[in-house]
């Protein structure tokens, strides 16, 4: 399934945040986006997933979703969003059980999607003993396990340590190139977009505005330190953004 | 760091953290029972504390014995249970849904809140002429004060804890699609928990104030009969151990709610 965004539009009052966004998220690709903070990155990514109406425009499901899906847009937050009084298990199984699934219909698939996410010895804690790359793992199971047609990840990696970062990347690029997914990754970090990104949408400052939308061909699982390649598009990004980053600090925040 | 002054001696980095961070001391909360009992005893024993004063704690022990032992001790403690129960039970749950109620809808909240200000200062047993008016003189009015009692402070514990409960949640609640009274269920009500537990705390030691006041006013078993008939008396060892009752069942209610907040919060480090 491919998600279409035509000419999307959004203000909050007075303030415009976004203008004018077209663009698509291709089935099985990562599409990343990036821009300087308050450009409008999670606003975009609450309007795909239908959590907010946008001004403007239109956002379009492309084909159907795949067999079994029981949650097409599914979104994995920066905060993880875990409840604090259930164990990871039980975490999961909160988003089954509205489907009906209950029984060893849901065990299967937690078992699955705790598998794929190396999580399995840890199905009974509760979030509070597990470190914070664990809960964004469990959060990235919960999303995995309702089978989406396109994730929606608003910075998942921005509240861990640049080690676990690194980890939860290479989990990502490993869980992608078993069976891929489709995603629209938000973050603010280029590292992150160059590793991760088959294609990148540079937006600008408030109101956000596609600047550029850069393609990477470099297959994700290739995709090693230090590839000259990727250098050069990470410092070419950062070219681009860093003008609207430093305009962005600058102004006055009137709201 | 500055080169400037003589060197002086080493001095060890003065510690400043710790505290704020209360910790279960099982036996302290004993001890200072006994130790004030003791000293009242030895106190009245010795007549630097004259009888009028206060009773000899060791006479009212034997008080306690004798209403044990005459069965009077259940035939006043009984009918006093089930007025708290039933007065309780009614102004808790029906708190808790108006409180959650509050949180949750607009119009409720716009509409209740005011009305729950309003209701909140009132001293509830001014309304016992009321409540023997509308009800009858009999159980009815008694649980009709304890649970107009309990209710107010139990809605405004549950609403700010609604209130408190992280939006995140909620919004990853949606985002998965869960339909509403899930959402309420799983992440609400118990997101929500603490808030109301702790409130409940409040509205149960309220309620026991009630109680004791509603069976003052016209009862011939309960309590609060039987403090008041001491206190006409002038009987001081009746009249405490009377009040030791109400304390023991203050320590038990909140020893229970100690209990379920073990259990259903253990989730909070
Ligand atoms: N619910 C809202 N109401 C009003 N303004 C909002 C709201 N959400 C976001 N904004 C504003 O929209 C702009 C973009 O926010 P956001 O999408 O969170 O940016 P980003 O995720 O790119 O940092 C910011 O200026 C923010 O203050
Ligand atoms: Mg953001």
């Amino acid at each position: 399934m491919d998600i279409r965004l035509e000419a999307i539009s959004h203000s909050y009052g007075d303030t415009e945040v976004l203008r004018d966004i077209s663009l698509d998220i291709p089935n099985g690709k990562i599409v990343c986006f990036v821009g300087p903070s308050g450009c409008g990155k999670s606003t975009l990514l609450r309007l795909i997933g239908g959590l907010e109406r946008a001004s403007k425009g239109r956002i379009l499901q492309l084909g159907t979703p795949p067999k079994g899906c029981l949650n097409p847009l599914t979104y994995v937050f920066q905060d993880f969003a875990l409840l604090p009084w259930r164990s990871v298990q039980g975490n999961i199984s909160l988003v089954l059980e509205d489907h009906g699934i209950k029984g060893t219909q849901a065990d299967t698939i937690i078992a699955d999607v705790l598998a794929r996410t190396k999580l399995s010895d840890f199905s009974k804690a509760l979030p509070r003993q597990l470190s914070g790359g664990m809960k964004q793992r469990v959060a990235i199971a919960r999303a995995l396990a309702v089978k989406p047609a396109v994730m929606l990840m608003d910075e998942p990696l921005s509240a861990l340590d640049s080690q676990t970062r690194e980890l939860l990347m290479d989990d990502l690029v490993a869980l992608w190139t078993r069976q891929s997914f489709t995603a629209a990754y938000v973050t603010h970090n280029l590292a992150e977009a160059v590793r991760l990104g088959h294609r990148i949408v540079v937006l600008s400052r408030r109101p956000g505005e596609v600047r550029e939308i850069v393609e990477i061909d470099i297959p994700l699982a290739d995709r090693s330190h230090g590839n000259a390649k990727l250098e050069q598009t990470q410092k070419h990004l950062w070219d681009m953004m860093r003008d609207e980053a430093r305009a962005a600090d600058e102004e006055l925040l009137d709201v | 760091m500055s080169d400037s002054t003589a060197p002086t001696q080493p001095i060890e980095v003065r510690f400043r953290g710790g505290g704020f961070a209360p910790k279960a001391r099982r036996w302290v909360g004993l001890a200072v029972f006994i130790f004030l009992i003791g000293i009242t005893e030895v106190g009245t024993r010795q007549g630097w504390i004259s009888s009028l004063t206060l009773p000899k704690p060791s006479d009212v022990l034997a008080t306690f014995g004798e209403l044990w032992e005459s069965g009077l001790l259940f035939k006043h403690l009984l009918p006093s249970l089930s007025r708290l129960a039933v007065g309780a039970a009614i102004g808790a749950s029906v708190g808790i849904a108006v409180g959650i109620m509050i949180g949750l809808f607009s119009y409720v909240r716009a509409g209740m809140v005011p009305l729950v200000a309003a209701i909140f200062p009132i001293p509830k047993i001014a309304l016992l002429p009321l409540f023997v008016i509308w009800f009858g003189i009999d159980e009815a009015s008694k649980y009709a004060l304890i649970a107009f009692g309990t209710f107010t402070p139990t809605v405004v514990a549950t609403y700010g804890a609604v209130d408190n409960v992280d939006r995140s949640l909620i919004r990853m609640g949606q985002s998965f699609g869960l339909s509403w009274l899930s959402i309420v269920r799983k992440i609400v009500l118990p997101g929500a928990m603490p808030g109301i537990l702790s409130g409940l705390r409040i509205s149960l030691a309220i309620a026991i104030i009630l109680l004791v006041a509603a069976e003052m006013l016209g009862a011939e078993y309960g309590i609060g009969a039987y403090i008041l008939e001491a206190g006409s008396l002038y009987d001081l060892e009746r009249l405490f151990a009377g009040v030791v009752i109400l304390s023991l069942l203050g320590v038990i209610l909140s020893t229970i709610i100690g209990f379920i907040e073990h259990r259903l919060l253990g989730w909070r480090a």
